[in-house]
C-alpha cells in the first residue's frame, strides 16, 4: 500500500547543520535505507550515506532512528509509526563527516591496543589444537558482532561523557571478553581492562545489549563477567588469599 | 583539537528525538523502589514501639501459627518465639532499637549492590542516564571506577550473606508449618495462608538470589574450560537459567517479600484472619 511518509533527516558536517523535512512515497516491505536512498535519489542527491551489504551484517549503515541507534537497513518500515515524522540522524557517539556519515575510525585505533590472542602451545604436532564445543559456546556469541557500534553510540560514557580516552566502550569489552575468555588464549588483559580501557565506567544500564541488532547479552555474558574477573583480581581478599594457598597445576 | 572536541556537543538533559513515552519505565521503577523503601522502613520503625508495648506486631501466633516477618528474620533480640536473647542492658534507653534494624541492611547491600539494581537506579534515581539515548543532566561522570561507587565491587560479599538469609527463611517457612495446639502444646502440621505466602517468598527470594552474576562467576564463569570441570558447568549452566530472568525474579522477591510482611503484620494486628487450609 502506497503511502506519503515525512522523513527529518539531519544535514550538515563537522561545523554544524540542521534536520531537514522530506516527504516521499514509500510502498510495502521497504526499510528505512530503502527510503534514505529514494530521497538521495529523487530529492537530495548531495545527501551522504555509508551502506554496504543492505543485510545487516557490514554494520555501516548506523543511524539514529527516531532516537535509537539502528541498522538503517534492518529497521523495517511498517515497524515504524508512519503518520508521524520519522526523525533520522548520525550516530552521536562520534564526530559527524556529513549528513549520516560519520567518522567511526576511534574504534579501529582502540582495537589495536588491547592485547592480541596469544594461544597456548599446539595440542598436536601438526600445530593443531583441540577444544570441547561447550569451552567455546560462550565465545562464539561475542563473534557474531558485526562492528557496526551502535552499542558504543548508545553508550553514556562515550555519547554524553565523551570518555573515549578513557573507555573502550561495549564493543570492546565484548572483543575483550571473546579473547579473555576463549580457551586456547594464555594472555592477561585484566590489569588494562581495570586502568586504561576503563571497565569500571559501565554502569550497566544495558542500552549496549538493547539495541545490538545481533542480540548478543553484551552486558550479562561480556561486561559483567569480565567484571567479576576484575574483581577477582584487585578487589577479592578472599579470593586473593585462596589462589595463594590453594594447590597449584 | 581535541578528540571530545571533535564529538557532538552534550545534549541537555532529557533532550532527545526519541518519541515513545522513554519517562515511563524510569518511572515507574522509581516508584516501584520509592514505594519498597518507604514500606519497609516504615515496617522496621513499627518494631520500636513493638519493644516498648512487648507486643510483636511482626509475629503472628493466632489459632497455633508461628509466622515471622522476613523483615524481622533472624530476629536478634527480639519479644517473638524467634527471639536469639533479649535486648541487652547496656542498650541506651533513648536510642530507638528495632530487631529489623540489625538486619536488614544485608538483603538491603544485597539488593543495593546487585548488577540489576545497579542499572536500574542509576537509571531512575539518578538519571545517569535517564534512558537510552536520553540527555543527562550532568557533564561529570566517574561511573563505578573511582569512589564511592567503586564499592559495589562488594557484591559477592553481600551474595554471601544474601545466601545465609535464604536458608533462614526457609527455616522459618518450615516453622510456619507446625501449628501447636492451645490445650496440649503439641505441634501438628498444617498448611495455612501464611505458610504458603512464606514459602514462596523463601522460594522467589531463593531464585533471584541464586540468580546472581557473581554467583555465575564463582561457580564457573571463571573458568576458561569449563568441560575440565563438568559439576562447575552444571552449576553455571543452572545459574545462567535462573540469571536471565533475575530482573523478573528481582522484582517478585521484591514484591512478595514485602507482601509477606503486610500480611503477616495484618494478621498480627487482628485486621485479617489467617485461614488454614488443613492441619492433622
Amino acid at each position: 500500500m502506497n503511502k506519503q511518509v515525512t522523513f527529518r533527516i539531519w544535514r550538515g558536517d563537522a561545523t554544524g547543520g540542521k534536520f531537514v523535512e522530506y516527504t516521499t512515497e514509500i510502498t510495502e516491505g521497504l526499510v528505512v535505507l530503502d527510503v534514505i536512498h529514494k530521497i538521495q535519489a529523487t530529492q537530495a542527491n548531495d545527501m551522504a550515506c555509508r551502506w554496504n551489504c543492505k543485510a545487516g551484517k557490514c554494520g555501516s549503515c548506523s543511524a539514529e532512528i527516531n532516537g535509537i541507534p539502528k541498522l538503517m537497513c534492518m529497521t523495517r518500515m511498517d515497524t515504524l509509526n508512519t503518520d508521524k515524522v520519522i526523525t533520522v540522524e548520525p550516530m552521536r557517539a562520534f564526530p559527524s563527516i556529513r549528513d549520516l556519515v560519520t567518522d567511526v575510525s576511534w574504534n579501529f585505533r582502540v582495537k589495536t591496543k588491547i592485547k592480541k590472542f596469544n594461544p597456548r602451545k599446539p595440542d598436536a604436532e601438526d600445530g593443531t589444537w583441540r577444544m570441547m564445543q561447550e569451552d567455546v559456546d560462550r565465545v562464539q556469541e561475542f563473534r557474531k558482532c558485526i562492528e557496526c557500534f551502535l552499542c558504543q553510540d548508545v553508550c553514556h560514557v562515550l555519547r554524553d561523557h565523551h570518555k573515549h580516552d578513557e573507555f573502550i566502550g561495549p564493543r570492546f569489552l565484548v572483543y575483550t571478553a571473546a579473547l579473555e575468555m576463549h580457551p586456547l588464549d594464555t594472555e592477561d588483559r585484566l590489569a588494562e581492562l581495570k586502568q586504561t580501557q576503563g571497565i569500571g565506567f559501565c554502569n550497566i544500564t544495558k542500552c549496549c545489549t538493547k539495541v545490538c541488532p545481533e542480540h548478543i547479552t553484551i552486558t550479562d555474558n561480556a561486561i559483567i563477567p569480565l567484571k567479576e574477573r576484575v574483581v577477582d583480581e584487585y578487589y577479592d581478599p578472599l579470593g586473593w588469599l585462596w589462589k595463594k594457598i590453594r594447590p597449584q597445576g | 583539537m581535541d578528540y571530545a572536541d571533535t564529538l557532538p556537543k552534550q545534549r541537555p538533559f532529557g533532550a532527545t528525538t526519541r518519541p515513545d513515552a522513554w519517562w515511563l519505565q524510569p518511572l515507574v521503577v522509581f516508584l516501584g523502589f520509592s514505594a519498597f523503601i518507604i514500606y519497609s522502613t516504615w515496617a522496621a520503625f513499627q518494631g520500636v514501639s513493638d519493644m516498648k508495648t512487648g507486643i510483636p506486631s511482626y509475629w503472628y501466633g493466632g489459632h497455633g501459627a508461628n509466622y515471622l516477618s522476613p523483615f524481622y528474620s533472624p530476629e536478634f533480640w527480639g519479644i517473638s518465639p524467634h527471639a536469639i536473647g533479649k535486648l541487652p542492658s547496656w542498650w541506651p534507653s533513648w536510642a530507638p532499637f528495632s530487631p529489623a534494624f540489625l538486619i536488614l541492611w544485608a538483603p538491603a547491600g544485597f539488593r543495593f549492590t546487585c548488577y540489576y539494581y545497579r542499572g536500574a537506579y542509576y537509571k531512575s534515581f539518578w538519571a545517569d542516564p535517564i534512558n537510552c539515548a536520553v540527555g543527562e543532566p550532568r557533564k561529570s561522570y566517574l561511573g563505578e571506577k573511582y569512589f564511592p561507587l567503586i564499592i559495589q565491587n562488594v557484591h559477592r560479599y553481600m551474595f554471601y550473606v544474601a545466601a545465609v538469609f535464604i536458608v533462614i527463611l526457609a527455616y522459618d517457612a518450615w516453622l510456619g508449618m507446625w501449628f501447636t495446639d492451645a490445650v496440649t502444646g503439641k505441634e501438628h502440621f498444617g498448611i495455612g495462608v501464611g505458610t504458603i505466602i512464606m514459602t514462596l517468598n523463601a522460594v522467589f527470594l531463593g531464585l533471584y538470589t541464586f540468580g546472581c552474576h557473581s554467583l555465575r562467576h564463582l561457580v564457573g564463569g571463571f573458568l576458561d574450560s569449563k568441560s575440565k570441570a563438568p559439576s562447575c558447568a552444571k552449576a553455571y549452566n543452572c545459574v545462567s537459567c535462573l540469571n536471565t530472568r533475575h530482573m523478573m525474579w528481582a522484582w517478585i522477591s521484591l514484591f512478595w517479600v514485602g507482601f509477606t510482611d503486610v500480611y503477616i503484620r495484618l494478621c498480627a494486628t487482628g485486621h485479617i484472619h489467617d485461614f488454614i487450609f488443613f492441619k492433622f
